[in-house]
């Protein structure tokens, strides 16, 4: 729950945390330290400098006819439909009344590579609460704890399918947390149910803190970032991938659009 | 002198690396040679599970460039040890189209295959050796630790997918698919000699500890880590769902005999009569042989029950469907079907379709040997038919001279009764029939004591089945008994089942000894 609504900032977020490294002092600090001390000069590149750190921001679009919602049935389970005073609708494709997509992953794909980030030691949650997951879309970094939490006390099984890392396929029958990681950067995995088939989510697992997911607003920020080359890609989990390249500056506040949608009738 | 020795170390050394290497490329080439010539037609070349059969089995061939297996002793997510896969090799997965490979390859030829088919995924080589699970012991068998399992079995919701009584009916099971979003179907476990990693206690726990991974069946080993259940309140849940099947997997044999009852015949299939009937399993395939084939009958098998008053015939057929078709739950997973077994063919939307089943005899009982042609005659020798339906609830007498030719009998020609029920994925049709009828032409005749030829034909609607598309079985024969006879031949009768009986069981005793002595 805690990342749902500044799903937004969640980049901005932990990339401060890794200036906030840098400076010392706390233990997390100092364990950050110790990740970044493995690689020597890859340490370095690690620190971001705070003067000159370059934004890439923006929003996405949406072009043309937004689908059609269906409506889920969840007549099975009444523990879940109960909670709901309104039918509930796929989610899919939520455009916003500014004409913006939201539930978009926005991530830095390359220009990273000569770059090592400590690993958060804050866990990112996942929670099924209503038969729903929340987030339905969210990053993580590699060898971050994801902590999946079952709010509604009914079975859950939660099924990752990953290409690039190992799967996992785990029931929770009762309200309980189970911990797990990824070991390898893959965007997206796919996190189903396979007792509540509308159950989906997709998670973004980098090896980098730079990631953003488009809420209601359609915007995403990716700060603070080294001035240099980078490409910049958007998913969505029914329209597919873009990707633009960008260079900043130092301290450059770059404004950039994707624009996803339906091919005009 | 010494450097001499030390060279000569050096070489033996070197002989025995070069041999090594040798040795280990020549077992991947052999592997290799037997995977392309007995395993490729299923699983594929480069081992994608596309092999040119693979279009015809569900479940689909294991892809083995994921490096997902389903059956192991290796923890949720993770690889599968060598044993796991050899073992699989070796033996089979029963309820799947993957036989057992024990009688064609040694074990030598087994553990090539192996290596081989470790080549297709990245993964093994990327992981290294992957630890198994410790797994313990059963606790002996109670009725407390059945009970135990029971609540267990509800408490963690087996039944969301598997059903309340076990037979792969719950609410959950018309949406279930694999990872390679082919429909899966949760496990009948009242047949645990279907279940693709084994039907023993000790096979039922390691499948809730590891999860079929690849499959919906999820892990259940958090729980025992989160302090919600022990482990062996685990073992517990395995013992029970092990209850739920019979002792011992059904035995297949020829004649249905129909028990003379000094009574009235039972009036529907939930009569107490029945209770006192042993049942014969009747084993249906999808029928193959004529345009439109069918790969993926639900109806796997049938129980037969038969008695008869000397007035009447009464048959109760049960079988396990997890739908009441048409039932609209089901319509997404009839088009998956139909999209997974014929991925090539233009399919419209899901009809809705009813459960169909057929109960076959010849027109009339023959004096030789010959019987109708098994799938529904000729017009040599027609074949009369007993066709009940699911929707509208009913059943027919009909004649037919071949696959799709059945006309139902003039309404003044018809005698059968029948009544019907479903019950969490358990299907009761009785019929009953006067042995003898007014129309002897169009309607078989009964008679005691004769080995009347009978054959079933299924269908599940909300599968997908209708007309050619469905299960079979081959021609059986049923017996109705006869007064006097029926006395003079029980006891032998009795007493060589008796014999059969006690022989099957210690056979089994001692595979089971054998089987626990090798697991453990």
């Amino acid at each position: 729950m805690r990342y749902t609504k500044r799903s937004d900032t969640l980049g901005l977020l932990l990339a401060l945390l890794v200036a906030a490294g840098c400076g010392g002092g706390e233990q997390r600090a100092a364990e950050e330290g110790a990740v970044g001390g493995e690689t020597g000069a890859e340490t370095m590149a690690s620190v971001v400098d705070e003067a000159t750190a370059a934004t890439v921001a923006g929003s996405v679009m949406f072009v043309g006819t937004a689908p059609e919602a269906t409506m889920i049935d969840m007549s099975e389970e009444s523990v879940c439909a109960d909670k709901y005073d309104a039918p509930k609708y796929s989610e899919e494709v939520v455009v916003s009344e500014n004409g913006t997509l939201a539930s978009v992953f926005v991530y830095v794909k390359e220009g990273l590579e000569d770059m090592t980030f400590p690993v958060p030691q804050e866990p990112v949650v996942l929670d099924q609460a209503g038969c729903w997951y929340t987030p339905r879309v969210f990053g993580l970094q590699v060898g971050q704890e994801m902590v999946i939490k079952n709010s509604d006390g009914i079975l859950h099984n939660i099924n990752a399918k990953p290409s690039i890392n190992r799967g996992f396929n785990i029931s929770q029958p009762v309200v309980m947390e189970t911990k797990r990681t990824f070991r390898s950067p893959e965007v997206m995995i796919p996190l189903e149910c396979d007792v509540h088939g509308w159950m989906q989510a997709y998670v973004g697992v980098l090896d980098h803190p730079y990631y953003s997911v488009t809420g209601a607003h359609g915007s995403f920020s990716l700060a603070p970032l080294p001035p240099g080359t980078y490409v910049i890609e958007a998913w969505h989990e029914v329209y597919g991938t873009q990707t633009q390249e960008v260079t900043v500056g130092e301290g450059e506040e770059l404004e950039i659009a994707f624009s996803f949608g339906e091919p005009s009738a | 002198m010494s450097s001499i020795a030390a060279a000569r170390v050096m070489a033996i050394g070197l002989t025995v690396l070069v041999l090594a290497s040798e040795a280990a490329t020549q077992d991947l080439e052999r592997g290799q040679r037997l995977y392309d010539r007995w395993c490729a037609e299923c699983h594929g070349v480069d081992g994608k599970g596309d092999g040119s059969a693979a279009a015809y089995m569900l479940p689909r061939p294991r892809d083995f460039t994921m490096g997902i297996y389903q059956i192991r002793t290796t923890p949720n997510g993770e690889l599968p040890t060598d044993e796991d896969v050899e073992r699989i090799i070796r033996v089979g997965m029963p309820g799947t189209a993957m036989p057992g490979w024990e009688s064609k390859f040694n074990q030598g030829e087994i553990r090539d295959v192996v290596a081989y088919i470790k080549t297709f995924s990245r993964f093994f080589e990327q992981l290294g050796e992957p630890n198994p699970l410790a797994f313990g012991k059963p606790p002996r068998l109670t009725e407390e630790g059945l009970a135990e399992g029971r609540r267990f079995y509800r408490e963690i919701e087996c039944f969301k997918c598997h059903g309340d009584a076990g037979r792969g009916d719950g609410p959950s099971a018309p949406t279930l698919q694999d990872d390679l979003d082919f429909p899966a179907r949760p496990a009948d476990l009242t047949k645990n000699w279907t279940f693709n990693g084994g039907g023993t206690v000790d096979e039922i726990y390691r499948r809730l500890r590891t999860g079929l991974d690849g499959s919906p069946m999820p892990s259940f080993s958090d729980l025992i880590d989160s302090g919600f259940m022990t482990d062996e309140q685990l073992w517990h849940v395995a013992q029970y769902v092990r209850s739920l099947a019979p002792d011992d997997p059904p035995r297949v044999r020829e004649v249905i005999t129909a028990t003379l009852v000094e009574a009235e015949l039972p009036a529907s299939p939930d009569d107490l009569l029945w209770d006192e009937i042993e049942p014969l399993y009747i084993p249906m395939v999808g029928q193959v042989i004529r345009q439109t084939r069918w790969f993926a009958p639900t109806v796997d098998g049938l129980w037969v029950r038969a008695a008869h008053n000397g007035e009447e015939l009464a048959l109760m057929i049960t079988w396990h469907d997890p739908s009441r078709s048409p039932d609209p739950a089901w319509l997404e997973w009839q088009q998956w079907i139909a999209q997974s077994v014929y991925p090539f063919r233009e399919t419209g939307g899901a009809e809705r379709l009813p459960d169909r089943l057929t109960v076959q005899f010849p027109m009339s009982i023959p004096t030789g040997r010959e019987r109708p042609y098994f799938l529904m005659g000729d017009s040599r020798r027609p074949v009369y038919l007993w066709q009940w339906i699911s929707d509208p609830e009913e059943a027919l007498e009909a004649r037919a001279t071949g696959l799709g030719s059945a006309q139902a009998l003039a309404a003044g020609s018809r005698t059968l009764t029948w009544s019907s029920s479903w019950d969490q994925g358990e299907w009761r049709v009785q019929f009953r029939r006067r042995l003898a009828t007014a129309d002897s032409v169009n309607a078989l005749q009964f008679l005691l004591g004769e080995a009347i030829p009978i054959a079933f034909f299924a269908w599940d609607g909300s599968n997908g089945e209708s007309g050619t598309q469905m299960a079979i079985s081959s021609w059986y024969a049923i017996h109705l008994q006869q007064p006097a006879s029926s006395t003079v031949y029980l006891s032998p009768v009795a007493a060589m089942l008796a014999t059969a009986a006690l022989g099957f069981l210690v056979i089994w005793r001692a595979q089971r000894r054998e089987e626990e002595e090798r697991s453990s």
